[in-house]
């Protein structure tokens, strides 16, 4: 670890070149592979070789969003600031208040940031500003509060820009590749619930009709959580309505189609055909609404009348599904 | 939001005119572009693209804003419930 002289003590220089280490790290952490502690320690590095004029950014400790921050910023002279968040990126630390006025002044007395730093000024993420309250941090510690850029990546064209942020860099997006990096550790978070309730439903299929059934059936629920965890979000702006809950029902109800012709449906019974129609899209309904929490755009008074309706409508339909296995297995 | 719109008419945003001064804040913080300024007043502009997470409450020095910001996840909001009605033991959210 190489060191910087400053007024206020030694600062860390860090690299601005991510090893095999840290690009395998993001890896896992997007597989909620050691996830909730992937942190760095929160204080002040040196990235190059900051003079006391040099802009300080501010990051979380989260090691994704720090590793980010730091190769985007490779070959620049900048102090940055890490904010203990508990290893939470930005956004979800900002909305807890982790990433918040409190942490912010905290973190610039403690590493005496007005010793090593001429002038006073901060420059934080767009997606820090539900935390923090720029007139307070004003207040409390005599430092500034810029916010630059929602995305790591417009920072250099905002450092050489005279610290300008243009209407595209504060325009938040939810990209084809943004949702599709998020499904991975969603099917992992998934996973425990699909266990249990996977095996309650293959006992209960198979005490009723038999193991093939009980597999028959184990498959379509499996597929129908994984339409609702990946397809959904996946195809979430081209599948119709506004509602999660009913973009997630129509993956589902293509998915009950495309089950019915793979498992050879011709041969079900009527009531088995119409209980498979009701469950498969209320299962994946319920994981696509579930996925409002990781988009970029739903609101909370949103989620809860969508969920008012949804969930109870989720709830009859699985029970109208049950009624129907049992009444046709004693038809 | 280019390519996406939630909900109508159901968010908590509320903006009070007389009370802002004009600093323009709200607008540099929301990542969805609800506010306007013209003549040193703020405006909502797109009321239904807000995602209530606050930023412009949180950073308006007057307090003209007001908005229900909270965490939005189905999840979460069950587990919330849950825990409001003695359900469910505290802690474990969907992303703590």
């Amino acid at each position: 670890m190489e060191w910087l002289e400053t007024p206020a003590g030694r600062v860390p220089r860090i690299a601005s070149e991510l090893g095999l280490k840290d690009r395998a790290g993001a890896c896992k952490a997007r597989w909620g592979i050691g996830r909730m502690s992937y942190m760095v320690p929160p204080g002040l590095y040196a990235i190059g070789h900051p003079t006391p004029d040099a802009p300080v950014l501010v990051t979380a400790n989260y090691k994704m969003s720090y590793d980010i921050i730091r190769h985007t910023l490779a070959g620049r002279n900048l102090w940055l600031l890490v904010l203990e968040t508990y290893g939470i990126n930005v956004w979800c630390a900002a909305g807890k208040g982790t990433f918040g006025t409190g942490e912010l002044v905290r973190r610039v007395t403690a590493t005496r940031l007005a010793e090593v730093v001429s002038h006073r000024r901060l420059i934080l993420p767009i997606l820090g500003a539900p935390g923090v309250s720029a007139h307070q941090v004003a207040r409390r510690c005599g430092f500034s509060v810029g916010y630059a850029t929602i995305r790591a990546a417009d920072l250099p064209e905002y450092l050489d820009n005279d610290m300008v942020t243009t209407p595209a860099m504060q325009r938040l997006t939810f990209t084809f590749y943004e949702r599709l990096v998020l499904v991975p550790v969603e099917l992992v978070m998934a996973l425990k619930s699909v266990a249990v309730i996977g095996a309650i439903l293959f006992l209960l299929v198979a005490a009723l009709g038999g193991p093939a059934a009980g597999i028959t059936a184990l498959l379509a629920y499996v597929g129908a959580v994984v339409t609702g965890v990946a397809i959904g979000p996946i195809l979430l702006p081209w599948l119709p309505g506004r509602s999660f809950s009913v973009k997630g029902a129509v993956a589902g109800l293509a998915w009950s189609g495309a089950f019915y012709l793979l498992a050879g449906g011709a041969v079900w019974s009527t009531p088995a055909i119409m209980a498979l129609l009701l469950a498969l899209p209320a299962v994946s309904a319920f994981h696509t609404l579930n996925f409002t929490g990781c988009s970029t755009y739903t609101s909370r008074s949103g989620v809860k009348k969508e969920m008012g309706i949804a969930l109870p409508v989720m709830g009859g339909a699985l029970l109208m599904s049950a009624m129907l296995l049992l009444v046709g297995r004693f038809l | 939001m280019k390519g996406f719109r939630y909900l109508r008419d159901v968010v908590t945003l509320k903006l009070d005119q007389a009370t802002c001064i004009g600093c323009g804040r709200c607008l540099e913080v929301c990542p969805h572009q609800v506010f306007s300024l013209a003549e040193q007043k703020a405006a909502l502009r797109d009321r239904d693209a807000c995602m209530e997470c606050g930023a412009c409450a949180l950073n308006c020095p007057v307090k003209a804003i007001t908005v229900d910001a909270g965490v939005g996840c189905a999840s979460g909001m069950i587990n919330e419930w849950l825990r409001e009605r003695k359900l469910r033991a505290p802690g474990g959210n969907c992303c703590s």
